[in-house]
């Protein structure tokens, strides 16, 4: 039995506005049913954050579905415009708080772009490296929360922070923080790799796929997944590319659209690695997606730690402190775990930025949310809503 | 009032346990409490790998995460509170059932944390509510929810049953409800509301 | 397509992108043609942005000539020019189909007070739409012909349009222990004692 809530007593309201359901007239009907709607949120349940769903309900199945977001905006945006360019490095990675690492490297790109520095070899090969390893730790945990939600309590979220506890001790020796690491630079990264980091990540790496199977042998052939995944929340191609959909969910629909080959930013042409496309865009091919996604990100990094150069890992010429770039506007973009981060950055050339502007893929991946679950049963819009993978923090900054 | 120790374990040599009624109380009370599942934001993620198997926090007592307020508690505000939230934070509290105990985890929650000048940022969830264990950190490591924990418990074991100190849940005129705040046209009505509880102020 | 005023922004930064601005009453046939042409195809809205421009002040040199003394010379004068204040909604589009990208188009209202709309383009790309609700609620820009314009982050009673640079956040000051600068300033109006700095006697 999968239930999303307890149920909930009439004189509790649990969505900001109005009671917490209410009941409405279905027009033309002159049988006895009526539609409910639901406030699903913004505190329930499936592990996504503060969001809130009110759905409207036929029986058992959606009829419309409103997300209502906002509860963690943080003023990302605003703090940003007062602060210098530097500063507001943190921030970002409290944007998609699973990936600080590649948060950061957009927002690093942007703004390289928009002053025109280069970066070093090396910095550019560590940060392919750590974004690679964000992305595996990302999906990883991103197909655990699934299938928590779908009620498997914990156990697979179990072996996929194992993983993620790796990953993140990397991180943590060579940043100084788990989470919030704050590393990339405009010119290259903070610090160079301690003594014994590159084998550590070897090691990782090499038993990667060796977990990956494991995973997979549980879940992949599951009948309880299949089952509940398969046909749920199909995605076409159109609607896809209109929505401005962006990430594994697109590659799902079959849209071959992938920043790393599309912009080939960074030296991500110099790997070698493929992109997998789903065929029949349901969550079963997103879960599977991110699964595919994981054994690539395996390849380019055992490619990258090989061909690791020497050297500095920040530019010698970038200024950190007075940093002032050029007047003039620019929008550098990622594939980031989510889908397309972008930034937006107008500068009148003083230390602060006129304009900051986030482009957040889960907000967008939102868009269509509802058409995704309109006649499905209401535990699939659980479902649904973790395969599209959002993060709130991304969705509202 | 507590046993001398001395005459504790002299007796416990002789197979007589002795104790009181506070500690036996408080000694159950503290090694099951159950916290709700509330995640807000990034330290959210901290608190999840509290409970996963490397930092576990079962052991603490901490057995399930619970997502009904009724069933829980503890409340453990992980993450930023923003104004649009701050309601729904207060309604969950007012619905847990008594004793109840809130331990404001991360910078965000203490005070506004790095978002402190942001127009929708609440700054520090103990405007509303009373917090018993504050955690510095961004996020602070699953350690120092760990240290917060065996904290509170302490707390838990040190409250009498009776007199002026006694919990909320002893006292008959304690607080109970707190008023929960509304949407403003500019700001959260009231911005701040201390009534039911204030917290310690720091004099230098 | 006859009639549309569109106008060519250089812009100065290294990237050298020149965007596209476009006025209010042709800006939908033009988005459909930018989508549907088959040589750009730009399918894939990316990003929907406002900006806040305020009213300005321009000082310019110019060259005057002026009699004196009976010559005529060149004088260098300043003039001083008004531009007055306007949003902007900034759209950045790219093409999924053939891989190119990105064209930037503008849209730009009238002024900031109260005409202020510009029209929608989420019936060409339907990922304008949450973005576009984003931009009403935190800018004010009225965007006709949203299927459904309501605040996306904010409450729905709040009645400010926070991103704007003359927002006034209200003060709800919280005890900072080392205020400096404007912050010690409003700490002066909440706490009538202020700290002494440490180490003073």
């Amino acid at each position: 039995m999968i239930m999303e809530r307890d149920p909930v007593p009439v004189d509790l309201p649990m969505g900001s506005e109005g009671p917490g359901y209410e009941l409405l007239a279905k027009p033309g009907a002159d049988g006895e049913t009526d539609l409910l709607e639901v406030a699903m949120g913004p505190h329930h349940p499936s592990t996504h954050g503060v969001f809130r769903m009110d759905v409207v309900l036929d029986g058992e199945r959606v009829v419309k579905l409103k997300p209502v977001f906002g509860y963690l905006h943080r003023n990302h945006e605003k703090i940003a415009e007062g602060a210098t360019y530097l500063s507001s490095m943190p921030y970002t990675d409290r944007l998609d708080y699973f990936c600080s690492m590649t948060n950061n490297w957009a927002y690093a790109l942007t703004v390289e772009k928009l002053a025109g520095l280069r970066v070093p070899e090396r910095a550019e090969y560590l940060r392919v490296i750590l974004a690679e390893l964000t992305r595996l730790q990302n999906h990883v945990c991103l197909v655990g929360f699934l299938v928590q939600d779908m009620g498997a309590s914990g156990t697979p979220l179990m072996y996929a922070f194992r993983e993620r506890e790796k990953i993140l001790d990397l991180f943590e020796s060579l940043s100084g923080s788990r989470m919030m690491c704050n590393f990339m630079r405009f010119g290259g990264c903070r610090c160079d790799l301690p003594p014994g980091w590159v084998e550590a990540a070897q090691r990782v790496v090499d038993h990667y796929p060796r977990f990956l199977d494991e995973f997979e042998r549980f879940l992949s052939g599951n009948e309880i997944l299949m089952a509940r995944t398969q046909g749920v929340g199909r995605l076409t191609r159109e609607l896809a590319v209109s929505a401005g959909v962006t990430g594994p969910m697109l590659r799902a629909a079959g849209v071959n659209y992938d920043l790393r080959k599309v912009d080939r930013y960074g030296i991500y042409d110099r790997f070698q690695f493929r992109v997998p496309l789903g065929e029949h865009g349901d969550t079963y091919d997103r879960y599977m997606i991110r699964v595919l996604e994981m054994r690539e990100s395996v390849g380019i990094l055992r490619q990258a730690l090989r061909d690791l150069p020497e050297g500095p890992v920040l530019d010698p010429k970038s200024r950190l402190r007075g940093f002032k770039p050029p007047a003039g506007e620019v929008y550098g973009r990622i594939e980031a775990p989510k889908g397309e981060l972008g930034f937006y950055l107008i500068s009148e050339g003083g230390t602060m930025p006129y304009r900051y502007r986030v482009r957040p893929p889960s907000l967008i991946n939102l868009t269509i949310l509802e058409d995704l679950c309109r006649g499905h049963l209401v535990a699939d819009v659980v479902v649904i809503l973790g395969s599209v993978d959002i993060v709130l923090g991304e969705v509202d900054r | 009032m507590a046993i001398e120790e001395g005459l504790r374990s002299e007796l416990s040599k002789q197979g007589v346990l002795t104790t009181t009624l506070q500690e036996i109380y408080n000694w159950g009370r503290r090694n099951s409490v159950w916290p709700m599942q509330f995640g807000l934001a990034c330290c959210a993620i901290e608190m999840i790998a509290t409970t996963m198997a490397r930092h576990d926090l079962a052991r603490f007592g901490a057995e399930v995460f619970r997502p009904s307020p009724r069933q829980a508690d503890l409340i453990i505000v992980s993450g930023t509170v923003t104004k649009k939230m701050a309601p729904q934070v207060v309604r969950l509290y007012n619905q847990m059932a008594e004793p109840k105990y809130v331990i404001a985890m991360g910078a965000c929650a203490i005070s506004g944390g790095p978002f402190k000048q942001g127009y929708n940022v609440l700054k520090g969830i103990d405007r509303y509510i009373p917090v018993d264990v504050h955690i510095p950190g961004c996020p602070p490591r699953p350690e120092a929810l760990i240290h917060a924990f065996m904290l509170l418990q302490r707390k838990i074991a040190g409250q009498p049953l009776t007199g002026a100190n006694r919990p909320r849940h002893l006292d008959p005129e304690g607080a109970g409800e707190f008023p929960v705040p509304e949407f403003g046209e500019h700001d959260l009505v009231p911005p701040a509301n201390r009534t039911g509880w204030r917290p310690p102020v720091v004099v230098r | 397509m006859p009639g549309a005023r569109i106008e060519v922004t250089r812009n100065p930064a290294v990237p050298e992108q020149a965007s596209l601005r476009v006025n209010r009453t042709h800006a939908v046939a033009a988005a459909t043609v930018l989508r549907d042409d088959p040589e750009l195809r730009l399918d894939y809205a990316s990003n929907v942005t406002g900006v806040d421009w305020l009213d300005r002040v321009v000082k310019e040199k110019v060259k005057v000539r002026r009699l004196v003394d009976g010559e005529e010379r060149e004088f260098e004068d300043v003039i001083e020019l008004r531009r007055p204040g306007h949003l902007e909604a900034v759209y950045h589009l790219y093409s999924m189909e053939l891989k190119h990208g990105p064209v930037v188009l503008r849209l730009r209202t009238e002024n900031r007070t109260d005409r202020v709309w510009v029209p929608s383009l989420t019936p060409v790309w339907r990922s304008c739409e949450f973005q576009e609700r984003e931009v009403y609620d935190l800018y004010g820009i009225e965007f006709a012909g949203h299927p459904d314009l309501r605040r996306l982050l904010m409450w729905e009673g709040f009645r400010d349009h926070p991103m704007r640079k003359d927002y006034v956040a209200p003060d709800d000051y919280e005890y900072e222990p080392t205020p400096h600068d404007t912050v010690l300033a409003r700490a002066r109006e909440h706490y009538p004692a202020p700290d002494k700095p440490k180490g003073a006697a």
